[in-house]
């Protein structure tokens, strides 16, 4: 099929098997592969985007199922060569170590601060609760949301 | 091993859709199930036929006798929308179904046609006497999901036949809605034993009371005995002890890798004291 939607915010148009996974199209067909696959069953999380703003795993995905939709990976999230920061904060508290589990992290997350900016600590781990690390122990993943989500209410305070 | 793309089609309205079910599709909504299924190996569907955005499926519409849901729904979708809001024991069971992603991807729909013994819809559609709505070749139907949920995996539905949505009647009263389950992990926990109860309470005694059991028999288990034999008892644990063992004698569980049937048969009777103490801390 010809298939139209919108990649981290630019119009896309490619030629792909209806049935093909989003996460092959993203990552064979179309380069970005920050996307990473873990299990392929729904059950790691490693392949999180956003689809219309909402978390979805792009492996049980199918390329018909984001037609005219808007899908975000983790290549957009850094804006103007600056990092996001959920990604910041992720560096400073060591979220991060093999760096496997970290886009589906940071697009789970970003996806909560969409929803709930200013979650707690126990909501954080709820909604995180799909993604698994198997080098971090989580606390420090759920350090750095809470961090980031600190520092996008003081900028959208500092803003208005 | 790597998914091989499946033919599939995205019909552009129902009648399309039924057209492509009737030459053998498959119909595809959220994929949470199915999409897994292929990847394991047990389902080889020749054709996928994505029914996740048929208008005629996502509706949501409130009536004078109840809420009728499109199949297309998805779990997270119902969990905000203000017409849930007259279900709590829906709201309850949705919202220990997977992680977010599973939930905005999961529907109603699907989570009903899989069948599951551990399908957690299916705990509070069984409860709210839910009815669903089937539309195919031969016109719409409707069915009381006793009768729509025939078996493990097993459900009424016919080659060609969609599930367009499930009506459900507004409780009448105000019922005390209980739910918990029990699981090994604490995300997508599948699980080992749940009970769901909707109770009508007066004068701190059970007036009426519903119960359902899930992955404890084939499908979803209404105890009947119990329910009745609760009728007049305090709100206290002491009071329901000897139905523990009237309630893991109605369950017909099965051994598997997430837990031992004796094992499931203890976890149900211990639910049911759980929702005496939940009744008698109050609302
Ligand atoms: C990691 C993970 C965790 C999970 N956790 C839970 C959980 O906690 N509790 C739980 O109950 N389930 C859970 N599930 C199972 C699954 O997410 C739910 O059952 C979900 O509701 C299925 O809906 P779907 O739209 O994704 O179904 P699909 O996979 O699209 O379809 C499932 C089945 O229904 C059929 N179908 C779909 N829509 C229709 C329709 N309108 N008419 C006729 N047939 C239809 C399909 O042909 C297929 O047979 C989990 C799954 C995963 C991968
Ligand atoms: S790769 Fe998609 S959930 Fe694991
Ligand atoms: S950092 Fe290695 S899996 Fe999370």
């Amino acid at each position: 099929m010809r298939l139209k939607f919108r990649l981290n915010g630019r119009p896309v148009e490619v030629e792909v098997p209806p049935g093909r996974r989003l996460l092959d199209l993203l990552r064979e067909d179309l380069g970005l592969i920050g996307t990473k696959e873990g299990c392929g069953e729904g059950e790691c999380g490693a392949c999180t985007v956003l689809v219309d703003g909402k978390p979805r795993l792009s492996c049980l995905t199918l390329a018909l199922q984001v037609e005219g939709k808007d899908v975000l990976t983790v290549e957009g999230l850094a804006q103007g060569g600056k990092l996001h920061p959920l990604q910041e904060a992720l560096v400073e508290t060591a979220g991060v170590q093999c760096g496997f589990c970290t886009p589906g992290f940071l697009m789970a997350a970003y996806a909560l601060l969409l929803e709930n900016p200013n979650p707690t600590r126990e909501e954080v781990r709820a909604w995180l609760s799909g993604n698994l690390c198997r080098c971090t122990g989580y606390e420090q993943i759920v350090d750095a949301v809470l961090l980031a989500a600190r520092r996008l209410r003081e900028e959208k305070g500092a803003e208005s | 091993m790597r998914l091989r793309p499946i033919p599939a089609v995205k019909p552009r309205s129902l009648e399309e859709a039924l057209r492509y079910l009737e030459e053998g599709g498959r119909p595809l909504a959220g994929g949470t199930d199915l999409l897994v299924a292929i990847r394991k190996g047990q389902e080889k569907p020749e054709l996928l036929v994505y029914v996740g955005e048929l208008p005629e499926l996502r509706i949501l519409r409130e009536g004078p006798e109840g809420l009728e849901i499109g199949a297309a729904l998805t779990h997270a979708e119902l969990l905000v929308h203000p017409a849930t809001e007259r279900f709590p024991i829906l709201r309850a069971v949705l919202r220990t179904i997977g992680s977010p992603a599973i939930r905005a991807m999961g529907t109603l729909g699907g989570n009903l046609v899989t069948a599951s013994p551990a399908g957690d819809s299916l705990v509070a559609l069984s409860l709210l006497e839910a009815r669903v709505r089937l539309v195919g070749p031969r016109g719409e139907r409707e069915l009381p999901i006793p009768e729509f949920l025939v078996g493990p995996r097993k459900t009424a539905l016919e080659r060609g036949e969609l599930v367009r949505s499930v009506f459900l009647p507004y409780p009448e009263g105000h019922p005390r809605s209980f739910f918990r389950k029990v699981g090994r992990r604490r995300a997508l926990i599948i699980a080992v034993a749940s009970l769901g109860a909707l109770v009508w309470v007066r004068d701190g005694r059970v007036e009426r009371a519903r119960l359902a059991l899930g992955s404890v028999a084939p499908t979803v288990l209404r105890p009947r005995d119990v329910e009745e034999a609760l009728v007049g008892r305090p709100l206290a644990p002491e009071a329901w002890e000897d139905l523990v063992p009237v309630l893991s004698a109605a369950t017909q569980p099965i051994s598997d890798l997430r837990a031992t049937a004796e094992y499931r048969r203890k976890v149900a009777g211990r639910l049911l004291l759980a929702l005496a103490e939940a009744l008698q801390a109050g609302p």
